[in-house]
């Protein structure tokens, strides 16, 4: 018997269509040649950078990341992690277009402070707002409030991306209500950015209808990161298809899955 | 001799160098970077002729790992 996954839509992000709808982080890996095995792993076509100074001189024979994690395979996606202004971030995005030839699509994250790397709302609003009229295609990295989700949707983000929980912290989905009501409210893909800590995670974001859902430690932090990867492509395509399939409805008492007729007794 | 800023260090590098020749020196030949010259992007076709002036404050960046 052969699956009809047709009924499922592909992920659309700013007009371009991904099978996966896992998303990668680069970070905190061991070395390239475990970032690139666990990325591959994964099966995500949409993978986030950092922009960094690059050394001056030394340790110039060390891979770089895009050697291996090539644009050409990849959906490469930047982001503005370790912004703490609205400033900042728009001028690691400006880094960014240039250092990719042009490629405008970034993930936008302005944050709040260094204890909880919570988003800061309002420099985030105020950066999108820069960044959209410039041309940017922004995927935002917010607070799972429905209404600020909404607002940046209205404005011209091409995704955004509520908090599960705070960045690396593998808490899971904390409020799983609150994405459920940017969910019922949105027109543009909603992925949970940070808070998977591990594969059930990940399903439970994607049971909630979210379009994607977008991870580093979680991977990168496993005992076996490569393993891991696997675990949460399955994890995100179980989620999914569960999602479109549509959960049996709730009951409080039992209902036999055995015939009643023909018992022997 | 001029002194000019790279990435918050202080480098000496010769009158009328070029950001491409500054590239150069820092051994990015072939890989993907970004140049901001006092806090101006300045684009990759222009690197050839852009021309570096003393106390210049230059931020080289490129893309590494991260979530």
């Amino acid at each position: 018997m052969t699956v009809d996954t047709k009924k499922d839509q592909l992920l659309t992000i700013a007009g371009k269509t991904y099978q996966s709808r896992l998303l990668v982080g680069t970070g905190k890996y061991k070395d390239m040649a475990e970032t690139k095995s666990a990325i591959e792993m994964s099966g995500a076509e949409i993978v986030t950078v950092a922009v960094r100074r690059t050394n001056i001189g030394q340790n110039a024979d060390e891979p770089n990341l895009l050697d291996v994690i090539s644009p050409d395979k990849y959906t490469i996606l930047p982001n503005t992690a370790g912004c703490y202004t609205a400033k900042d971030a728009v001028r690691t995005c400006r880094l960014a277009r240039e250092l990719l030839n042009g490629h405008d699509l970034v993930k936008l994250e302005v944050l709040g402070d260094q204890k909880t790397l919570y988003p800061d709302v309002t420099e985030t609003l105020s950066a999108a707002e820069t960044l959209i009229n410039d041309g940017f295609k922004v995927m935002v990295y917010t607070t799972d409030d429905p209404l600020i989700a909404k607002r940046l949707e209205d404005m011209g983000c091409v995704a955004v991306m509520p908090l599960g929980a705070p960045i690396g912290s593998g808490l899971g989905i904390r409020n799983p209500y609150n994405i459920r009501m940017i969910l019922e409210n949105a027109k543009v893909p909603i992925l949970v950015d940070a808070g998977v800590g591990t594969a059930s995670d990940a399903s439970i974001a994607m049971e909630l209808g979210c379009d994607g859902v977008l991870m580093n430690t979680a991977i990168a932090a496993a005992k076996d990161p490569v393993l891991m990867a696997r675990a949460m492509r399955f994890a995100v395509e179980s989620g999914r298809d569960a999602y479109v399939a549509g959960r049996m409805p709730r009951k409080l008492y039992a209902s036999a899955s055995s015939p009643m007729d023909g018992l022997i007794i | 001799m001029i002194k000019i800023h790279v990435n918050g260090d202080i480098l000496e590098i010769s009158e009328n160098a070029t950001l491409s020749e500054l590239a150069k020196h820092m051994s990015l030949e072939g890989k993907l970077y970004a140049i901001e010259v006092n806090e101006d992007i300045v684009p990759r076709s222009e690197h050839p002729q852009f021309s570096l002036n003393e106390n210049d404050i230059i931020e080289v960046v490129q893309a590494i790992g991260g979530g």
